[in-house]
């Protein structure tokens, strides 16, 4: 008699579980699905289209193994926007990470009047549309602009310089541009770890005669380190995806000085530019960045971790 | 005077002189990061032969209207404002339903395959969009939604929204358990207490959600750009003002006025719910 009870209990706590562990599935299917549909399941197509020789416009698709890659590796247009991506990321991150971190020190001041109308106006540009900011900036940084204007005015050029027309400056002002774009999410991170940094140990610091620079160096930069090494991962890994801002500001030009991975295989997909479309290859290129970009992130997770046990 | 007099006046001096140079320095950067959209929205007020005249200058002399009316009637971007509007509105519903109920379930409760459903999201911030490009432009053509406002309405809608679901389940799983169980013993099912109960507590974090997903979907280029290859009139506004300008090099005025259509809307939102935003991509970087 006693077992009996004891099973119809066990019975009713398992379906009771299996019950909850339904509704929990039923609650997330729809992210589930639309996860799948959208990032998992192209992600490994991606794969098997790059083993494919296909134009993507018929469904004559053949298998070819490799070769794409074999073909990846001797091509120049791709190296050239392979590099493109990392000159970038080597140009934009250190830039970005500082000059956000400035901003976020001088505005961590509980007692500085106007501090929300500053974050607001830095923050700004952050939720314009990157294609606007795009093509507007063209006007900026045109010949006739207020950037050649200003710096001609103040003697520190010469003569206006076509900017985004030169090969050579090309790419730092799309780096300043990214900057001033994107500047503000990073200020906004900074300032979430600045906050919360126990500002008794500030204080003390500050009474035991140290000087600003000295409490930021040995003090409050200490107690943000863990957040700033998700802020480097999270700008390095965003700024080898830039698309937008190179696509409107240059797309990829002047003779392919800008060209980044995303901005080829677009071309290589999507336009006639360079011939046929070639969705096989243009998915080798796209899902061999990915894989690096992946390989970045964990690498750098990595590092993070490491660093955080030693520090601790 | 004595001496700790005079170094606590040199001190309160020297605060002085930095608050003001912190203040300079604050106000011209403010100003630098406004200005191009102010000169853009100053600009599409100027009539054409005055902006050509004279493009640095911020004040219009003579104000006009016709830059928008030309845009807006003869550009289509009447057409992409509503496409927009309709893409983003939609998308947003579905992403707030999706996170908030994901969001709840992996904020409160174990269940089975939970954190390998944690891992797999998480992972997806690595992810680049140019990675997943072809294949979801092949699975909208597939679906025979090239060129329609849901096939960017799903499209836009796609992805993990890890920095949601952080947010959702993170704001969940601080709700004390008491409120749960009292809504059990008025005899509430599972569905009913999450959505008379929990739902309307999350109300903060799904303003902030809606914000957020709003600027971006408004702001999404990559994949409108190409899911709207074959058909213009599908076009949102931010591939609408590239085409534009792709076609219409010369009417600079119109650029303006089309780049002044796009981010009024966004800059009214973001200024009245500025709060919400930033407190929501602070809340995803402690998540």
């Amino acid at each position: 008699m006693k077992t009996r009870t004891i099973t119809t209990r066990n019975a009713v706590q398992r379906q009771r579980y299996l019950r909850l562990n339904a509704w929990c599935w039923a609650f997330v299917i729809m992210t589930l699905v639309f996860y799948v549909l959208f990032q998992g399941y192209p992600i490994i197509c991606s794969f098997y289209y790059s083993l494919h020789n296909w134009s993507g416009m018929t469904s004559d698709m053949t298998y070819i193994g490799l070769q794409n890659y074999k073909q990846l590796f001797g091509e120049k247009m791709f190296w050239n926007a392979f590099q493109n991506s990392f000159k970038y990321m080597l140009m934009v991150v250190p830039a970005e990470v500082l000059v956000s971190l400035i901003f976020a020190y001088l505005l961590n001041d509980a007692k500085l009047k106007g501090r929300t109308f500053y974050r607001v106006c830095l923050f700004l540009p952050v939720v314009i549309t990157a294609s606007v900011v795009g093509i507007v900036m063209i006007f900026i940084f045109s010949t006739q602009g207020i950037v050649n204007y200003a710096l001609v005015s103040t003697g520190i050029i010469g003569k206006a310089i076509n900017w985004l027309g030169n090969a050579k400056y090309a790419m730092p002002t799309v780096v300043a541009v990214a900057v001033w774009k994107d500047m503000g999410t990073y200020m906004i991170y900074w300032l979430a770890a600045l906050a919360a940094v126990p500002q008794d140990i500030v204080e003390a610091s500050a009474i035991d005669g140290a000087t600003k620079p000295k409490t930021f160096f040995h003090v409050t930069l200490p107690n943000i380190a863990p957040t700033a090494g998700i802020i480097l991962i999270l700008c390095t890994i965003n700024s080898l995806k830039v698309f937008d801002l190179m696509q409107t500001l240059t797309g990829g030009g002047p003779f392919y000085s800008t060209d980044v991975i995303a901005t080829y295989v677009y071309r290589t997909a999507f336009t006639s530019e360079l011939g046929l479309p070639r969705f096989g290859f243009a998915s080798a290129a796209a899902t061999l960045f990915g894989l690096i970009i992946i390989v970045l992130g964990l690498v750098l997770n990595a590092i993070k971790s490491r660093l955080q046990a030693m520090q601790s | 005077m004595s001496q700790a007099q005079t170094v606590r006046k040199k001190n309160r001096k020297k605060l002085k002189i930095t608050t003001v140079i912190t203040h300079i320095v604050l106000l011209v950067c403010s100003l630098i990061w406004i200005y191009p959209m102010v000169w853009t929205i100053m600009s599409s007020l100027k009539p054409q032969n005055e902006f050509f005249k004279s493009q640095l200058s911020l004040f219009p002399s003579t104000f006009t209207l016709e830059n928008f009316t030309r845009v807006w009637l003869r550009a289509s971007f009447a057409t992409y404002f509503l496409n927009s509007v309709i893409v983003t509105v939609c998308s947003v519903i579905l992403v707030l339903i999706m996170t908030n109920t994901a969001g709840y379930v992996l904020g409160r409760y174990r269940f089975f395959g939970r954190g390998l459903l944690m891992a797999v999201f998480l992972s997806s911030i690595c992810i680049p969009l140019v990675s997943t490009l072809i294949p979801v432009y092949q699975i909208i053509r597939s679906m025979g939604l090239m060129g329609t406002r849901l096939g960017l309405i799903l499209s836009g809608a796609g992805g993990a929204h890890v920095i949601f679901l952080l947010l959702f389940s993170s704001y969940y799983s601080t709700i004390p358990n008491e409120l749960e169980e009292s809504a059990k013993i008025d005899g509430c099912g599972f569905f009913k207490t999450y959505f008379s109960v929990m739902r309307p507590l999350s109300r903060p974090i799904s303003t902030t959600v809606v914000i957020m997903e709003s600027v971006w979907t408004w702001n999404a280029f990559q994949l409108p750009l190409i899911l709207t290859l074959n058909n213009p009139s599908s076009r949102t506004l931010a591939v609408g003002l590239y085409a534009f300008k792709g076609e219409n090099t010369i009417d600079w005025t119109g650029i303006c006025a089309g780049g002044a259509i796009a981010m009024i809307p966004i800059i009214i939102i973001f200024i009245s719910f500025q709060r919400f935003f930033i407190n929501g991509m602070a809340g995803a970087v402690k998540g």
